[in-house]
Protein backbone atom coordinates (compact mmCIF):
# COMPACT_ATOMS: atom_id res chain seq x y z
CA UNK A 1 0.00 0.00 0.00
CA UNK A 2 1.33 3.43 -0.90
CA UNK A 3 1.95 5.98 1.84
CA UNK A 4 -0.83 8.04 0.34
CA UNK A 5 -3.39 5.22 0.67
CA UNK A 6 -2.12 4.37 4.14
CA UNK A 7 -2.54 8.02 5.14
CA UNK A 8 -6.17 8.03 3.98
CA UNK A 9 -6.90 4.78 5.82
CA UNK A 10 -5.27 6.04 9.00
CA UNK A 11 -7.36 9.21 9.12
CA UNK A 12 -10.47 7.19 8.25
CA UNK A 13 -9.82 4.74 11.09
CA UNK A 14 -9.59 7.62 13.59
CA UNK A 15 -12.69 9.25 12.09
CA UNK A 16 -14.70 6.03 12.20
CA UNK A 17 -13.87 5.35 15.86
CA UNK A 18 -15.21 8.80 16.73
CA UNK A 19 -18.22 8.65 14.41
CA UNK A 20 -19.46 5.23 15.50
CA UNK A 21 -18.84 5.88 19.21
CA UNK A 22 -20.81 9.11 18.80
CA UNK A 23 -23.71 7.31 17.14
CA UNK A 24 -23.92 4.82 20.03
CA UNK A 25 -23.76 7.55 22.68
CA UNK A 26 -26.59 9.37 20.95
CA UNK A 27 -28.82 6.35 21.58
CA UNK A 28 -28.73 7.17 25.29
CA UNK A 29 -30.48 10.49 24.85
CA UNK A 30 -33.77 10.27 26.76
CA UNK A 31 -32.83 6.80 28.08
CA UNK A 32 -30.03 7.55 30.55
CA UNK A 33 -30.58 7.04 34.32
CA UNK A 34 -31.08 10.77 34.90
CA UNK A 35 -31.57 13.94 32.89
CA UNK A 36 -28.06 15.24 33.59
CA UNK A 37 -26.72 12.03 32.12
CA UNK A 38 -28.77 12.41 28.93
CA UNK A 39 -27.12 15.80 28.58
CA UNK A 40 -23.65 14.53 29.45
CA UNK A 41 -23.69 11.63 27.00
CA UNK A 42 -25.12 13.87 24.28
CA UNK A 43 -22.30 16.34 24.91
CA UNK A 44 -19.62 13.67 24.75
CA UNK A 45 -21.20 12.29 21.58
CA UNK A 46 -21.25 15.78 20.10
CA UNK A 47 -17.55 16.30 20.81
CA UNK A 48 -16.82 12.99 19.08
CA UNK A 49 -19.06 13.90 16.16
CA UNK A 50 -17.25 17.20 15.73
CA UNK A 51 -13.91 15.39 15.71
CA UNK A 52 -15.29 12.83 13.25
CA UNK A 53 -16.50 15.54 10.88
CA UNK A 54 -13.11 17.26 10.80
CA UNK A 55 -11.37 13.92 10.30
CA UNK A 56 -13.72 12.67 7.58
CA UNK A 57 -13.37 15.97 5.71
CA UNK A 58 -9.61 15.66 5.97
CA UNK A 59 -9.61 12.01 4.84
CA UNK A 60 -11.58 13.07 1.76
CA UNK A 61 -9.10 15.87 1.02
CA UNK A 62 -6.08 13.62 1.41
CA UNK A 63 -7.75 11.02 -0.80
CA UNK A 64 -8.37 13.67 -3.46
CA UNK A 65 -11.29 12.00 -5.17
CA UNK A 66 -13.90 14.55 -4.23
CA UNK A 67 -15.56 12.68 -1.37
CA UNK A 68 -16.74 14.98 1.44
CA UNK A 69 -17.67 14.13 5.03
CA UNK A 70 -21.21 13.11 4.08
CA UNK A 71 -20.08 10.85 1.23
CA UNK A 72 -17.74 9.09 3.64
CA UNK A 73 -20.18 8.82 6.53
CA UNK A 74 -23.30 7.85 4.62
CA UNK A 75 -22.21 6.17 1.42
CA UNK A 76 -19.56 3.72 2.50
CA UNK A 77 -20.59 0.14 3.18
CA UNK A 78 -19.81 -1.80 6.31
CA UNK A 79 -16.60 -3.41 5.06
CA UNK A 80 -15.16 0.03 4.29
CA UNK A 81 -15.47 1.20 7.90
CA UNK A 82 -12.24 0.87 9.86
CA UNK A 83 -13.38 1.49 13.44
CA UNK A 84 -12.61 -0.90 16.28
CA UNK A 85 -15.39 -3.27 17.31
CA UNK A 86 -15.30 -1.82 20.84
CA UNK A 87 -17.29 1.22 19.71
CA UNK A 88 -19.87 -0.45 17.47
CA UNK A 89 -21.41 -3.06 19.76
CA UNK A 90 -24.77 -2.49 21.44
CA UNK A 91 -24.69 -0.15 24.41
CA UNK A 92 -25.66 -2.75 27.00
CA UNK A 93 -26.60 -1.35 30.39
CA UNK A 94 -25.28 1.94 31.76
CA UNK A 95 -22.31 0.20 33.41
CA UNK A 96 -21.24 -1.28 30.06
CA UNK A 97 -21.38 2.16 28.47
CA UNK A 98 -19.24 3.61 31.26
CA UNK A 99 -16.71 0.75 31.11
CA UNK A 100 -16.42 1.28 27.36
CA UNK A 101 -16.12 5.04 27.74
CA UNK A 102 -13.33 4.61 30.27
CA UNK A 103 -11.34 2.26 28.00
CA UNK A 104 -11.97 4.31 24.87
CA UNK A 105 -11.51 7.83 26.17
CA UNK A 106 -8.35 6.96 28.09
CA UNK A 107 -6.97 5.56 24.81
CA UNK A 108 -8.13 8.63 22.89
CA UNK A 109 -6.59 10.97 25.43
CA UNK A 110 -3.21 9.27 25.00
CA UNK A 111 -3.61 9.15 21.23
CA UNK A 112 -4.50 12.83 20.82
CA UNK A 113 -1.74 13.86 23.22
CA UNK A 114 0.77 12.12 20.96
CA UNK A 115 -0.79 13.29 17.69
CA UNK A 116 -0.42 16.94 18.64
CA UNK A 117 3.09 16.49 17.23
CA UNK A 118 1.91 14.88 13.97
CA UNK A 119 3.55 16.15 10.78
CA UNK A 120 0.05 16.18 9.30
CA UNK A 121 -0.98 19.72 10.30
CA UNK A 122 -4.70 19.01 10.21
CA UNK A 123 -4.33 15.93 12.42
CA UNK A 124 -2.20 17.96 14.82
CA UNK A 125 -4.88 20.68 14.96
CA UNK A 126 -7.72 18.21 15.55
CA UNK A 127 -5.59 16.53 18.22
CA UNK A 128 -4.88 19.78 20.07
CA UNK A 129 -8.60 20.39 20.37
CA UNK A 130 -9.67 16.80 20.98
CA UNK A 131 -7.19 16.19 23.79
CA UNK A 132 -8.91 18.81 25.93
CA UNK A 133 -12.31 17.29 25.23
CA UNK A 134 -11.07 13.75 25.94
CA UNK A 135 -9.90 14.99 29.33
CA UNK A 136 -13.51 15.68 30.30
CA UNK A 137 -14.66 12.34 28.86
CA UNK A 138 -12.13 10.33 30.85
CA UNK A 139 -13.09 12.22 33.95
CA UNK A 140 -16.79 11.52 33.45
CA UNK A 141 -16.26 7.79 32.91
CA UNK A 142 -13.92 7.62 35.87
CA UNK A 143 -16.42 9.24 38.24
CA UNK A 144 -19.13 6.76 37.24
CA UNK A 145 -16.88 3.70 37.40
CA UNK A 146 -15.84 4.75 40.91
CA UNK A 147 -19.40 5.45 41.97
CA UNK A 148 -20.79 2.18 40.62
CA UNK A 149 -17.81 -0.02 41.50
CA UNK A 150 -17.58 1.29 45.04
CA UNK A 151 -21.36 1.63 45.45
CA UNK A 152 -23.94 -0.97 46.34
CA UNK A 153 -23.53 -4.72 46.02
CA UNK A 154 -25.67 -4.65 42.88
CA UNK A 155 -23.88 -1.72 41.24
CA UNK A 156 -20.52 -3.34 42.05
CA UNK A 157 -21.62 -6.63 40.48
CA UNK A 158 -22.86 -4.93 37.33
CA UNK A 159 -19.80 -2.68 36.97
CA UNK A 160 -17.56 -5.73 37.27
CA UNK A 161 -19.64 -7.63 34.70
CA UNK A 162 -19.42 -4.62 32.38
CA UNK A 163 -15.64 -4.55 32.60
CA UNK A 164 -15.50 -8.28 31.83
CA UNK A 165 -17.72 -7.70 28.78
CA UNK A 166 -15.70 -4.79 27.36
CA UNK A 167 -12.17 -5.84 28.27
CA UNK A 168 -11.73 -8.41 25.45
CA UNK A 169 -12.42 -5.64 22.92
CA UNK A 170 -9.89 -3.19 24.36
CA UNK A 171 -6.92 -5.08 22.92
CA UNK A 172 -7.95 -4.06 19.41
CA UNK A 173 -7.26 -0.43 20.28
CA UNK A 174 -3.59 -1.37 20.11
CA UNK A 175 -3.77 -3.17 16.79
CA UNK A 176 -1.46 -1.06 14.62
CA UNK A 177 -2.77 -2.30 11.26
CA UNK A 178 -3.93 1.20 10.38
CA UNK A 179 -0.62 2.76 11.48
CA UNK A 180 2.06 1.01 9.38
CA UNK A 181 5.74 1.71 10.05
CA UNK A 182 6.10 3.97 7.00
CA UNK A 183 3.37 6.27 8.28
CA UNK A 184 4.81 6.32 11.78
CA UNK A 185 8.30 7.07 10.45
CA UNK A 186 7.03 9.99 8.42
CA UNK A 187 5.60 11.43 11.61
CA UNK A 188 2.00 11.38 10.41
CA UNK A 189 0.77 8.51 12.58
CA UNK A 190 1.48 7.26 16.07
CA UNK A 191 1.94 3.56 16.85
CA UNK A 192 -0.65 2.96 19.60
CA UNK A 193 1.70 0.40 21.13
CA UNK A 194 3.88 3.28 22.34
CA UNK A 195 1.27 4.34 24.87
CA UNK A 196 -0.19 0.97 25.80
CA UNK A 197 1.64 0.91 29.14
CA UNK A 198 0.45 4.39 30.02
CA UNK A 199 -3.11 3.40 29.10
CA UNK A 200 -2.96 0.21 31.18
CA UNK A 201 -1.62 2.08 34.18
CA UNK A 202 -4.35 4.71 34.05
CA UNK A 203 -7.17 2.20 33.59
CA UNK A 204 -5.80 -0.08 36.32
CA UNK A 205 -5.67 2.83 38.75
CA UNK A 206 -9.38 3.58 38.24
CA UNK A 207 -10.37 -0.10 38.40
CA UNK A 208 -8.55 -0.63 41.65
CA UNK A 209 -9.80 2.60 43.21
CA UNK A 210 -13.32 1.43 42.31
CA UNK A 211 -12.68 -1.79 44.29
CA UNK A 212 -13.06 -3.76 41.07
CA UNK A 213 -10.85 -6.54 39.73
CA UNK A 214 -9.00 -6.41 36.43
CA UNK A 215 -10.68 -8.96 34.18
CA UNK A 216 -8.72 -12.09 33.45
CA UNK A 217 -10.18 -12.74 30.02
CA UNK A 218 -8.67 -13.36 26.60
CA UNK A 219 -8.82 -10.71 23.88
CA UNK A 220 -11.71 -11.15 21.46
CA UNK A 221 -11.04 -12.13 17.86
CA UNK A 222 -11.72 -8.85 16.11
CA UNK A 223 -10.73 -7.16 12.86
CA UNK A 224 -12.33 -3.73 12.75
CA UNK A 225 -9.18 -2.14 11.29
CA UNK A 226 -9.54 -4.57 8.36
CA UNK A 227 -13.22 -3.75 7.88
CA UNK A 228 -14.46 -6.86 9.68
CA UNK A 229 -17.36 -5.98 11.96
CA UNK A 230 -19.89 -7.54 14.30
CA UNK A 231 -23.50 -8.17 13.39
CA UNK A 232 -24.52 -5.12 15.43
CA UNK A 233 -22.59 -2.80 13.10
CA UNK A 234 -25.03 -3.55 10.29
CA UNK A 235 -27.99 -2.39 12.32
CA UNK A 236 -26.14 0.73 13.44
CA UNK A 237 -25.26 1.70 9.86
CA UNK A 238 -28.78 0.98 8.65
CA UNK A 239 -30.12 3.49 11.13
CA UNK A 240 -27.36 6.06 10.61
CA UNK A 241 -27.33 5.94 6.81
CA UNK A 242 -30.92 5.27 5.93
CA UNK A 243 -32.17 8.84 5.45
CA UNK A 244 -29.18 9.93 3.37
CA UNK A 245 -29.57 6.86 1.15
CA UNK A 246 -33.36 6.92 0.87
CA UNK A 247 -33.48 10.61 0.05
CA UNK A 248 -30.15 11.50 -1.59
CA UNK A 249 -29.44 15.21 -1.47
CA UNK A 250 -32.22 15.93 1.04
CA UNK A 251 -31.68 19.07 3.10
CA UNK A 252 -33.41 20.59 6.11
CA UNK B 1 -17.52 50.20 -6.53
CA UNK B 2 -17.10 51.13 -2.90
CA UNK B 3 -13.78 51.87 -1.33
CA UNK B 4 -13.00 50.33 2.04
CA UNK B 5 -12.66 53.78 3.59
CA UNK B 6 -16.37 54.42 3.14
CA UNK B 7 -17.30 51.19 4.86
CA UNK B 8 -17.51 50.48 8.53
CA UNK B 9 -14.45 48.60 9.69
CA UNK B 10 -14.97 44.93 8.80
CA UNK B 11 -13.43 43.68 12.03
CA UNK B 12 -15.79 45.85 14.04
CA UNK B 13 -18.80 44.56 12.11
CA UNK B 14 -17.82 40.89 12.39
CA UNK B 15 -16.79 41.29 16.04
CA UNK B 16 -20.19 42.72 16.99
CA UNK B 17 -22.05 39.57 15.90
CA UNK B 18 -23.63 37.97 18.97
CA UNK B 19 -23.05 34.34 19.87
CA UNK B 20 -26.27 32.48 19.02
CA UNK B 21 -26.20 30.40 22.23
CA UNK B 22 -25.15 33.19 24.62
CA UNK B 23 -26.43 36.31 22.87
CA UNK B 24 -25.13 38.61 25.60
CA UNK B 25 -21.62 37.93 24.30
CA UNK B 26 -20.23 38.90 20.92
CA UNK B 27 -17.94 36.57 19.07
CA UNK B 28 -15.18 39.08 19.79
CA UNK B 29 -15.85 38.79 23.56
CA UNK B 30 -15.69 35.00 23.28
CA UNK B 31 -12.40 35.07 21.44
CA UNK B 32 -13.68 32.91 18.61
CA UNK B 33 -13.18 35.64 15.99
CA UNK B 34 -9.61 34.96 14.93
CA UNK B 35 -8.93 37.19 11.99
CA UNK B 36 -10.56 39.56 9.51
CA UNK B 37 -8.77 40.54 6.33
CA UNK B 38 -10.00 42.88 3.63
CA UNK B 39 -8.12 42.92 0.31
CA UNK B 40 -7.84 45.79 -2.15
CA UNK B 41 -10.90 44.61 -4.05
CA UNK B 42 -13.01 44.74 -0.87
CA UNK B 43 -13.19 40.98 -0.42
CA UNK B 44 -13.40 39.94 3.22
CA UNK B 45 -11.92 36.78 4.65
CA UNK B 46 -12.96 35.98 8.21
CA UNK B 47 -11.46 33.22 10.37
CA UNK B 48 -13.42 31.82 13.28
CA UNK B 49 -12.56 28.96 15.62
CA UNK B 50 -14.92 26.57 17.44
CA UNK B 51 -15.00 26.42 21.23
CA UNK B 52 -15.55 22.65 21.04
CA UNK B 53 -15.09 20.37 18.01
CA UNK B 54 -18.79 19.62 17.81
CA UNK B 55 -20.11 23.11 18.56
CA UNK B 56 -23.34 23.23 16.53
CA UNK B 57 -23.37 27.04 16.61
CA UNK B 58 -20.53 27.38 14.11
CA UNK B 59 -22.82 27.20 11.07
CA UNK B 60 -25.12 29.85 12.55
CA UNK B 61 -22.15 32.08 13.37
CA UNK B 62 -20.79 31.69 9.86
CA UNK B 63 -24.16 32.74 8.41
CA UNK B 64 -24.57 35.62 10.87
CA UNK B 65 -21.08 37.01 10.15
CA UNK B 66 -21.70 36.84 6.41
CA UNK B 67 -25.08 38.56 6.74
CA UNK B 68 -23.71 41.29 9.03
CA UNK B 69 -20.88 42.11 6.63
CA UNK B 70 -23.18 42.07 3.61
CA UNK B 71 -25.56 44.49 5.26
CA UNK B 72 -22.61 46.88 5.68
CA UNK B 73 -21.76 46.67 2.00
CA UNK B 74 -19.19 43.91 1.91
CA UNK B 75 -20.50 41.72 -0.89
CA UNK B 76 -17.78 39.13 -1.13
CA UNK B 77 -17.37 37.37 2.21
CA UNK B 78 -15.65 34.08 3.00
CA UNK B 79 -15.73 32.62 6.50
CA UNK B 80 -13.08 29.99 7.27
CA UNK B 81 -13.14 27.62 10.20
CA UNK B 82 -9.68 27.27 11.73
CA UNK B 83 -8.83 24.63 14.34
CA UNK B 84 -5.29 25.57 15.20
CA UNK B 85 -4.28 26.88 17.65
CA UNK B 86 -7.10 25.37 19.71
CA UNK B 87 -9.45 27.84 21.35
CA UNK B 88 -9.10 28.36 25.07
CA UNK B 89 -11.25 30.21 27.60
CA UNK B 90 -8.17 32.38 28.21
CA UNK B 91 -9.12 34.20 25.01
CA UNK B 92 -12.38 35.40 26.49
CA UNK B 93 -12.12 39.14 27.12
CA UNK B 94 -12.47 40.71 30.57
CA UNK B 95 -15.51 42.50 29.24
CA UNK B 96 -16.88 39.13 28.14
CA UNK B 97 -16.38 37.67 31.61
CA UNK B 98 -18.23 40.57 33.21
CA UNK B 99 -21.12 40.32 30.76
CA UNK B 100 -21.33 36.58 31.28
CA UNK B 101 -21.59 36.93 35.06
CA UNK B 102 -24.21 39.68 34.77
CA UNK B 103 -26.16 37.34 32.47
CA UNK B 104 -26.19 34.65 35.17
CA UNK B 105 -23.46 32.37 33.88
CA UNK B 106 -20.40 31.87 36.08
CA UNK B 107 -17.37 32.81 33.94
CA UNK B 108 -14.47 30.41 33.39
CA UNK B 109 -11.91 30.21 36.14
CA UNK B 110 -8.19 30.31 35.44
CA UNK B 111 -7.25 27.45 33.20
CA UNK B 112 -4.91 24.80 34.57
CA UNK B 113 -1.61 25.26 32.77
CA UNK B 114 -1.34 21.56 31.99
CA UNK B 115 -2.46 18.18 33.24
CA UNK B 116 -5.92 17.06 34.26
CA UNK B 117 -8.89 19.37 34.73
CA UNK B 118 -9.30 19.87 38.47
CA UNK B 119 -12.33 18.07 39.88
CA UNK B 120 -13.44 20.57 42.44
CA UNK B 121 -13.52 24.24 41.70
CA UNK B 122 -15.11 26.70 44.04
CA UNK B 123 -17.47 28.93 42.09
CA UNK B 124 -19.33 32.01 43.18
CA UNK B 125 -23.07 31.97 42.49
CA UNK B 126 -23.74 34.55 39.75
CA UNK B 127 -27.17 35.21 41.29
CA UNK B 128 -26.49 35.83 44.98
CA UNK B 129 -22.70 35.79 45.12
CA UNK B 130 -22.48 32.95 47.63
CA UNK B 131 -19.36 30.77 47.40
CA UNK B 132 -21.38 27.79 48.67
CA UNK B 133 -22.16 26.09 45.38
CA UNK B 134 -21.90 22.60 43.98
CA UNK B 135 -21.59 21.01 40.58
CA UNK B 136 -24.62 19.03 39.38
CA UNK B 137 -23.12 17.87 36.12
CA UNK B 138 -19.90 18.37 34.19
CA UNK B 139 -22.01 18.79 31.06
CA UNK B 140 -24.64 21.48 30.58
CA UNK B 141 -27.04 22.92 28.04
CA UNK B 142 -24.26 23.56 25.51
CA UNK B 143 -20.88 21.94 24.93
CA UNK B 144 -19.07 24.80 26.65
CA UNK B 145 -21.01 24.83 29.93
CA UNK B 146 -21.45 22.74 33.09
CA UNK B 147 -24.45 22.78 35.40
CA UNK B 148 -24.24 24.04 39.00
CA UNK B 149 -26.56 24.84 41.88
CA UNK B 150 -26.19 27.37 44.68
CA UNK B 151 -26.65 25.94 48.19
CA UNK B 152 -27.56 29.38 49.55
CA UNK B 153 -30.19 30.73 47.14
CA UNK B 154 -30.99 27.26 45.75
CA UNK B 155 -30.92 28.54 42.16
CA UNK B 156 -29.30 26.45 39.45
CA UNK B 157 -26.82 28.19 37.17
CA UNK B 158 -24.52 27.50 34.24
CA UNK B 159 -20.75 27.70 34.41
CA UNK B 160 -18.66 28.38 31.34
CA UNK B 161 -16.10 25.57 31.59
CA UNK B 162 -12.41 26.31 31.51
CA UNK B 163 -10.68 24.60 28.65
Amino acid sequence: MSTHDAHVRYVLALADDALIASQRLGEWIASAPELEEDVALANIGLDLLGQARALLTHAGEVEGEGRDEDALAYFRDEREFLNVQLVERDNGDFAVTMARLLLLSTYLHELWSALRASTDDVLAAVAAKAVKEADYHVDHARMWVLRLGDGTEESHRRMQAALEAEWPFAAELFDATHAPASLVESGIAVDPGTFRDAWTKRVEAVVSEATLALPDVRPAVTGGRHGIHTEQMGYLLAEMQHIARSHPGATW
Amino acid sequence: MVTTSTLKDAREVAGAVPDPEIPVLTIEDLGILRDVEVDDAGRVRVSITPTYSGCPAMEAIRADVTAALKSEGYDDVTVDLVLSPAWTTDWMSEEGRRKLEAYGVAPPTARPSDGPVPLTLSLRCPQCGSPDTRELSRFGSTACKSLWVCNTCREPFDHFKSI
